[in-house]
């Protein structure tokens, strides 16, 4: 980390579940926190209170990952408030389940736009600002989808999976100016976003998780917390899974 | 022009630390600085922040030396080179 300098951290979907989780954890570590949010401005203050209540350092910050113009406003407003960020977490992320066989063009380009496109652009934003500090931490929240399929998360899947390869290649292109970019895979973890799924599809996850339970966001936070600390510097291109053993 | 390229030779050798001597019109990135492309990349962020113009990347595929890296920022910044 950059000595004598405040530790910026953007967090994307932060207004609640991991990604809000996650601002709480690298706020406690001391770092100053953009909490990012597109659709839910309430959710994304509410974190920032309660990060300001245990006495971190937070604002709320409108980003549509989808949108380069969006993406570059926020980052300007960061720099202008926080200053540059060291540490990104490319958290936000959307999915709609349906089979493949019926699933929707718009639905596909959402998924691939929010889960792996957003990713990139926000990547993209931060960069230059990392590689001239010579310092950078980027964790992108991939899934347990990712590494094994899922019937009816074709698009997801897929975009997670993605988003594994973009860890991967960005991990060798920048390893070499001290940034890092690693990806965690959640298993099914309480949020809002998993809410949707069936009792019956619960079950089965649940079977299939060595652990018995789901996940919290604040275990999941926790690993992406270590990731982007000081002492994760030679963890680079890893896709460290957070998923109860389910891909064990 | 002759500011222009001091200017942007001292900011290549800075990114790219090499000594300024090194950095002539005809020294090649790649083979005379021992720059890879990353290397090239943040040099270009580095001419951009500075002269505040944009070099989109297919732009930069040509540049093999320091004098036609000179002569791209001349081209943006609409000065004769």
């Amino acid at each position: 980390m950059p000595e004598g300098e405040r530790t910026v951290a953007l967090v994307t979907g932060a207004s609640r579940g991991i990604g809000s989780a996650t601002c709480l954890a690298l706020a406690r570590t001391g770092l100053a926190v953009a909490v990012g949010y597109r659709s839910d401005p309430e959710g994304a203050e509410e974190t920032v209170a309660k990060a300001r209540a245990d006495g971190g350092t937070a604002i709320a910050v409108s980003i549509d990952v989808r949108d380069e113009v969006s993406v570059d406003g926020a980052f300007g407003r960061v720099e202008a408030e926080l200053g540059r960020v060291r540490v990104l977490v490319n958290n936000a992320g959307y999915t709609r389940d349906g089979l493949a066989v019926k699933y929707a063009t718009e639905q596909w380009d959402a998924t691939v736009e929010t889960n792996l496109t957003g990713a990139f652009l926000c990547t993209r934003r931060a960069l230059p600002g990392m590689l001239k500090a010579r310092w950078g931490r980027i964790v992108n929240v991939a899934s347990a989808a990712a590494l094994r399929g899922n019937a009816g998360q074709a698009a997801y899947s897929a975009s997670k999976a993605g988003l594994v390869g973009l860890t991967k290649s960005l991990a060798r292109e920048v390893g070499g100016r001290g940034i890092t970019v690693n990806a965690v895979c959640p298993g099914f973890v309480h949020t809002r976003m998993t809410e949707p799924q069936s009792e019956e599809s619960r079950q089965r996850y649940l079977e299939m998780t060595p652990a018995g339970r789901f996940g919290t966001p604040e275990e999941v936070a926790s690993v992406i917390a270590f990731l982007a600390g000081p002492e994760a510097g030679y963890v680079n291109g890893a896709v460290v899974s957070v998923d109860g053993g389910l891909t064990a | 022009m002759p500011e222009l390229e001091s200017k942007v030779c001292k900011i290549l050798a800075e990114n790219l630390s090499v000594p300024e001597s090194q950095v002539t019109p005809k020294a090649r990135f790649q083979e005379d600085l021992d720059a890879d492309s990353l290397d090239l990349v943040e040099a270009v962020l580095a001419l951009e922040e500075e002269f505040g113009v944009t070099i989109p990347e297919e732009e930069m595929e040509g540049v093999q030396t320091v004098g036609q890296a000179v002569q791209l920022v001349a081209s943006k910044m609409g000065v004769g080179a």
